[in-house]
């Protein structure tokens, strides 16, 4: 039969089909609407934005416009001529009538260090400076004429630029534009980066660890006592994570209930009392019971359903209680296994409250350092740059999931 | 770009708009809040009508900018530190404050003159002098450490210590405890010599020091045991000695000392209430006031002469005071024209430091 099936009007049945559910589909598009619009609105281009930062500072371009047209106009390496001094004098004469003279500063700062002074009290002296402009501002500050402080005029008059994922990657350029590594006492980043990923995997494993005991003993319990101890894994979900880091850090202090348990039983002297707070250990012991319950639950909701039977079936075949385990029981929990460790890797890479409050220096994680140039050194395009890359390295683990186990090997709940 | 960055805040922020008898004030927390509320907020609004909302942060200077920059800001005024003050008035980030609206002396010495000397910049008044100290706990050193040097001798006084975690004040430290005399610290520190100087000085501690953020906590690290000594903000210690008496005692040698201002931030929900706040709270009765709840120091001369007992009524202030003679025989005034600029490459060193 040729042109496949048809209506009684003669038009093709899957023609006919979708004009009839098109009602339908616009009808649900609708619904879903406003929360696509919410999610895009503050969550989708906020973060966007902010991300956006990473690449685009125009701290330097949008302020200094007549200095900026001529790095526009010139090519690297040209030096400084007398154009350029008096571009730049206009320019921050200008900035420090508008009060951005600090925000200029602060971009070249960032590409090299003690140079905002050099702007801001240029800034203060522009009135008064006469031509020649050239000399009158290597009067102010010999500094003014150094090739290097050129480049990275140079370098920041273009609002677009990658250093801030160099920096993020404790790289930086030298005096030739080459990429370098940054001196040996300020490379932290790829540190901690490394660290936040070990300490996830730690935590993920120590997780499964605990958890999937205790998801058995709830799956295989009666309802009535497994509910109740299902109580006992969700009470402290829902209890606030602030709530449930400052009792880890009653419990863990030097002076705290477990050094005090510990003294009082005579197990350690007074003057030796662990240390487990402040420190690594702080930040694994809390961070690993806060993350327990996304462990459980999804083991949990795969346990549950498993026939106790196949189990009972390989042991009456001659099969030890262990290898009964490992070829019956354990392939049957992987999904689970696979939704819980996916869930608290993810968690605990962008973990920042708890190692803030009890990691002290050895405990700290990438997002610490995020959140600290987010809210007090307020370079955000750094804190985007880490971001951005953090976020590259979860969904380049979530691809290599994906790729080895399969996300559709995946049962949450 | 930042336009819609606007937007998205603003429609967050709908539900937050302030009633216009209001005035919104930033500052530390803890017991410095509380002599601000009992010397400014409670007189303000008995005199003038306006409510006065206090609300806390770790440095009140931090989130300016972020408020700022979205175009949503939610504070009118808030308590900073000179470098931050300096920094956000640079970047545009504040209200100018004209120093001739300020109310003059009792005797007529206009506000200008009667202010201790740096206390006015462009977009600050200053309310009151603060000092970084390091404090002890007695039951533990009956004999005391006594100056600087002490806190970094683990040996001959051991246990652990608190420190601010970040560069400012502790580098200083760390040189004058080495010996450097206060005139030369921060001509030594403008060198690479002089910082490596003061890292190694603070290594011989690392291990062994527990890094506070929020000034209310020293006088906890402290009262817990978790620390024997701590540096700490002088008032803060003062507070847990007097109030609540504690066993605490302060080392004033090398003690490193700063105003600390108050700031509008631009584009304030209630502009005229702010000012008419800052202009009441900095009067010279006001600052007065303010050193009868904390051991600061006022920031006018007039005050000076005004301040007497702590609000116990037997409690003399004067000895506790940073400025007091007896305690400046080995103090620092922190420059402000440093830290401006060193700032972020110090703390990003520090950092670096702290993670290795």
């Amino acid at each position: 039969m040729r042109g496949g099936l048809t209506t009684a009007d003669g038009k093709p049945l899957k023609q006919a089909l979708a004009h009839a559910q098109a009602r339908a589909k616009r009808k649900a598009l609708l619904l879903v609407v406003p929360l696509l619009a919410f999610i895009l609105i503050t969550f989708v281009m906020p973060i966007g934005q902010l991300l956006f930062r990473s690449i685009h500072n125009d701290g330097f371009s949008a302020n200094m416009p007549q200095i900026s047209a001529w790095f526009d106009e010139t090519k690297a390496g040209d030096a400084p001529d007398e154009a350029a001094y008096a571009a730049l004098v206009a320019d921050i004469a200008a900035a420090a009538e508008a009060r951005t003279i600090g925000v200029v500063g602060t971009r070249v700062n960032y590409e090299l260090s003690g140079t905002r002074s050099l702007f801001t009290s240029a800034g203060r002296n522009a009135e008064d400076l006469q031509p020649p402009y050239r000399e009158a501002m290597l009067d102010l500050n010999e500094k003014w004429g150094d090739p290097q402080l050129w480049g990275v005029m140079r370098s920041v008059s273009s609002a677009y630029s990658a250093n801030f994922y160099l920096a993020a990657l404790d790289l930086a350029r030298d005096e030739n534009g080459e990429i370098v590594r940054a001196p040996e006492d300020r490379r932290i980043y790829g540190m901690l980066f490394m660290r936040t990923l070990w300490l996830s995997a730690l935590i993920t494993g120590l997780c499964l660890i605990l958890a999937y005991p205790v998801a058995h003993l709830l799956a295989v319990l009666p309802l009535a006592k497994s509910n109740l101890l299902m109580i006992l894994v969700l009470l402290p979900f829902w209890t606030s994570l602030l709530v449930r880091t400052t009792s880890w850090m009653v419990m863990l202090q030097e002076q705290g209930v477990i050094n005090n348990t510990l003294v009082a039983l005579g197990l350690i002297g007074n003057e030796s009392r662990i240390q487990m707070m402040y420190n690594q250990a702080g930040t694994i012991i809390a961070m690993t019971h806060i993350l327990l319950p996304f462990m459980i639950l999804p083991l949990y909701s795969v346990m549950r359903p498993i026939n106790p039977s196949y189990v009972r079936a390989a042991r009456s075949l001659g099969a030890t209680s262990w290898t009964a385990f490992r070829r019956v029981y354990l392939p049957q929990t992987l999904p689970g296994i696979g939704a819980g460790a996916l869930l608290v890797f993810i968690l605990s890479v962008g973990y920042y409250i708890t190692p803030a409050l009890v990691g002290g220096a050895s405990g700290q994680l990438i997002s610490n350092l995020i959140a600290y140039h987010m809210q007090d050194s307020l370079n955000w395009s750094l804190a985007a740059a880490l971001a951005a890359l953090l976020l590259a390295g979860v969904l380049i683990l979530y691809w290599l999931y994906d790729r080895l186990i399969g996300i559709d090997n995946l049962k949450l709940g | 770009m930042k336009k819609i960055l606007t937007l998205s805040t603003a429609l967050t922020a709908v539900g937050f708009t302030a009633a216009a008898q209001e005035v919104t004030v930033m500052s530390w927390g803890g017991a410095y809040t509380v002599s601000q509320v009992e010397a400014y907020h409670k007189p303000f609004t008995a005199e003038t009508g306006i409510k006065v909302v206090s609300v806390d942060a770790d440095n009140p200077a931090t989130p300016i900018k972020a408020m700022v920059e979205a175009g949503n800001v939610t504070i009118d005024v808030a308590d900073v530190e000179y470098a931050d003050a300096i920094r956000l008035c640079d970047e545009g980030l504040l209200e100018e404050i004209d120093p001739s609206i300020l109310p003059p002396a009792p005797d007529g010495t206009p506000a200008t003159d009667d202010f201790l000397p740096g206390a006015l910049t462009d977009c600050a008044v200053a309310s009151i002098v603060f000092s970084t100290v390091f404090a002890y706990d007695t039951t533990k050193f009956p004999e005391g450490p006594t100056s600087m040097a002490d806190f970094f001798d683990l040996e001959g006084f051991p246990g652990k210590r608190g420190m601010r975690k970040g560069a400012k004040a502790n580098l200083e430290m760390a040189l004058m405890a080495d010996g450097v005399p206060a005139d030369e610290v921060y001509a030594l520190l403008e060198t690479d010599e002089g910082v490596a100087q003061a890292f190694a000085m603070l290594d011989k501690i690392k291990g062994d020091t527990i890094w506070w953020e929020a000034g209310a906590q020293p006088p906890q690290l402290l009262a817990d045991g978790e620390v024997v000594m701590t540096t700490a903000y002088n008032g803060r210690i003062f507070a847990a000695q007097v109030a609540e008496s504690k066993p605490f005692a302060i080392v004033w040698d090398g003690q490193v000392y700063e105003y600390d201002l108050f700031v509008i931030p631009k584009g304030a929900p209630n502009m005229e209430s702010a000012l008419e706040f800052v202009k009441f709270s900095t009067d010279t009765q006001r600052l007065a006031d303010q050193a009868k709840w904390i051991s600061y120091g006022p920031g006018r001369k007039s005050s000076g002469a005004l301040v007497g007992l702590y609000q116990d009524g037997v409690t003399e202030m004067a000895p506790h005071m940073p400025t007091s003679a007896e305690n400046l025989t080995n103090a620092l005034a922190s420059s402000y024209e440093f830290w401006v600029d060193r700032d972020s490459e110090l703390n990003e060193r520090f950092n670096a430091w702290l993670a290795q």
